[in-house]
């Protein structure tokens, strides 16, 4: 969430004042803005050491964590938000922290680069991996290790008993509701435990 | 970079007696202590310094006409660098049981009348830190603006917000863990049986009988001395090579360069520090578990620091007080919705890592001090 009006759009996902966790927090920059502008307080889970760096320097919590080894330092249900934020595709274990991300806070915010934007499709169907903003490596050197599209995430998260309570898509920063798996370079669902009270 | 200079030790004496935890109590004391920079016209930019096993009061700058006399954490505290004097009024002080000039078993027991010996009380973090807080409030400082330590110096700032958590407001704790597990419990022991069972203890009272228990000392050092070092930076270090072209082919003689090291470690060791002081800082060390008194849960036990902010950071490579102990202790802090930043440094040089000047780890330190100045 490197973009502005991105990071405003997900910021009005939160409610004002919510208990955060952000996984993959960065440079601290969605926190020390839900920190600003919404009340909110937390922590942020950074495993680089630049952006733990960053965090400190701007004063925000953060905890310097594999998010390949889970969540086992965190309690059920201690954080109204969890976010995992263009970090989905860089984990290999994705059902998993999705379940922990479930667990761990009552509502889920997830966004990641949506595979089947139609630009994607186009260079897939003339025989090349797409690149793109959402998608900027090359295939032999990207850091993400996970490609789904918008429509697989609805159906994992239905998989995994995950009730999705909000989901849409982003283009340059403006909320892409129609057509979104084909429209939105990037996904972003909001969703809560099925089971949740 | 700038140091501090030139510095003098100084001393402060105690006339009310301090009762520890064993149910003792140190009838009067002295501590030695040295201050670096100004404290500000509000007393708000104290930083208070906790030493770690074989450390003293000497935190930064030289002794005048010594060669090589720098504190020990010189490289983290002066003028310009991450803990910087030209901001903060930073206090380092030498721990009750010390042999660095502070109250300890060398000096005499006023009850005998001899010098203390192992009827030295024995002293724990919990009572380090009741000692620092008086000479802290004699120096005109009603809260800190944090305290730092590693190691055994960490457990004394973790220990600070539990027994006085309305008189400083940051904790910094490097390189240590909530309690000693059986391993490290384990390597105390072996230490000191070394020292005890060295001919030359006389129970303690070697004082009076003109001896130092030096071999013991040497062991114990060199026990101690391999817990510091990761695997890996022994063998980058040391490896298998040989002080001599050629296998000595005895039992008592040095072969192996790690021999050597290890021997000169506990030579040196053995010629400045006191017997006694070792076994009581070890003890000082096993009995630290503040979730002891509740129940065994450390979230419990720091529900009264809820109001602190707290930075913890662990070594890689640490496998004396490893990252999985320091996360027992950020977990513990999440669990009561602390304030907590925690940085696991890649660094290869073991639990000693925490004394030298790794980049990304001072450039931490030097960050979470910037934050803390912007507040004083």
């Amino acid at each position: 969430m490197s973009e502005r009006k991105d990071l405003e759009v997900i910021a009005r996902l939160v409610p004002q004042g919510a208990r955060v966790l952000d996984l993959g927090c960065g440079d601290g920059a969605l926190l020390a803005h839900l920190r600003d502008q919404r009340g909110c307080s937390g922590y942020g889970i950074e495993i680089a050491d630049a952006n733990v760096l960053a965090c400190i320097r701007r004063g925000v919590q953060v905890i310097q964590l594999n998010l390949e080894e889970g969540l086992a330092l965190f309690g059920d249900a201690s954080f109204d938000v969890v976010l995992q934020l263009d970090t989905l595709q860089h984990v290999r274990n994705t059902r998993t922290l999705l379940r922990e991300t479930a667990r761990v806070g009552r509502i889920g915010i997830v966004s990641f680069p949506n595979f089947a934007h139609w630009p994607n499709r186009v260079r897939v169907a003339a025989g090349r991996m797409p690149i793109s903003r959402a998608l900027p490596y090359r295939w032999f050197d990207t850091p993400n290790v996970r490609f789904g599209t918008y429509a697989d995430f609805a159906a994992l998260a239905e998989d995994s008993g995950l009730q999705v309570t909000d989901s849409f898509g982003l283009l340059d920063g403006d909320i892409v509701r129609r057509w979104p798996n084909l429209r939105a370079s990037v996904a972003v669902f909001r969703f809560e435990r099925r089971d949740a009270p | 970079m700038a140091t501090v200079g030139d510095v003098t030790p100084q001393r402060m004496a105690f006339t009310e007696a301090l009762p520890l935890r064993s149910g003792a109590t140190l009838a009067d004391y002295t501590l030695v202590y040295e201050t670096y920079g100004r404290l500000n016209a509000d007393a708000s930019n104290a930083v208070l310094v906790c030493h770690a096993l074989n450390a003293s009061h000497h935190v930064a700058g030289t002794y005048a006409g010594q060669e090589r006399s720098e504190g020990w954490w010189d490289n983290l505290v002066g003028p310009g660098k991450p803990l910087d004097t030209d901001r903060f009024f930073v206090v380092g002080v030498n721990n009750l049981g010390s042999c660095f000039g502070s109250t300890g078993p060398m000096h005499p027991n006023p009850s005998t009348g001899r010098p203390y010996g192992t009827d030295f009380p024995v002293v724990t973090v919990e009572d380090w830190v009741d000692a620092q807080a008086r000479l802290v409030e004699r120096l005109g400082i009603r809260q800190l603006a944090a305290v730092i330590g590693g190691s055994l110096g960490g457990m004394q700032a973790l220990a600070w917000t539990l027994r006085h958590p309305q008189r400083v407001r940051h904790c910094i704790a490097v390189a240590t863990a909530p309690n000693l597990s059986a391993q490290n419990i384990a390597f105390n022991e072996v230490a000191r049986r070394a020292i005890i069972s060295d001919p030359d203890f006389h129970d303690g009272h070697y004082y009076e009988h003109g001896a130092v228990p030096r071999r013991g000392l040497r062991v114990a050092r060199m026990i101690g001395h391999i817990t510091y070092l990761s695997d890996d930076s022994m063998e980058e270090k040391f490896g298998r090579a040989l002080r001599a072209a050629e296998l000595g082919y005895s039992t008592h003689e040095i072969d192996f360069q790690i021999e050597s090291y290890l021997r000169y470690q506990g030579d040196k060791f053995s010629e400045y520090f006191d017997a006694n002081t070792y076994l009581l800082i070890t003890r000082a060390l096993d009995y630290f578990d503040p979730a002891r008194d509740h129940g065994g849960d450390l979230a419990r036990a720091f529900a009264v620091a809820r109001e602190h902010r707290f930075t913890i950071v662990s070594f890689t490579t640490d496998w004396r007080f490893s990252p999985a102990r320091s996360r027992e202790i950020v977990k513990a802090l999440v669990d009561n919705r602390i304030a907590v930043s925690y940085a696991e440094i890649d660094a290869p040089h073991g639990h000693d890592a925490f004394l030298l000047d790794d980049p990304r780890y001072h450039a931490m330190l030097r960050a979470t001090f910037e934050r803390i100045a912007a507040e004083v």
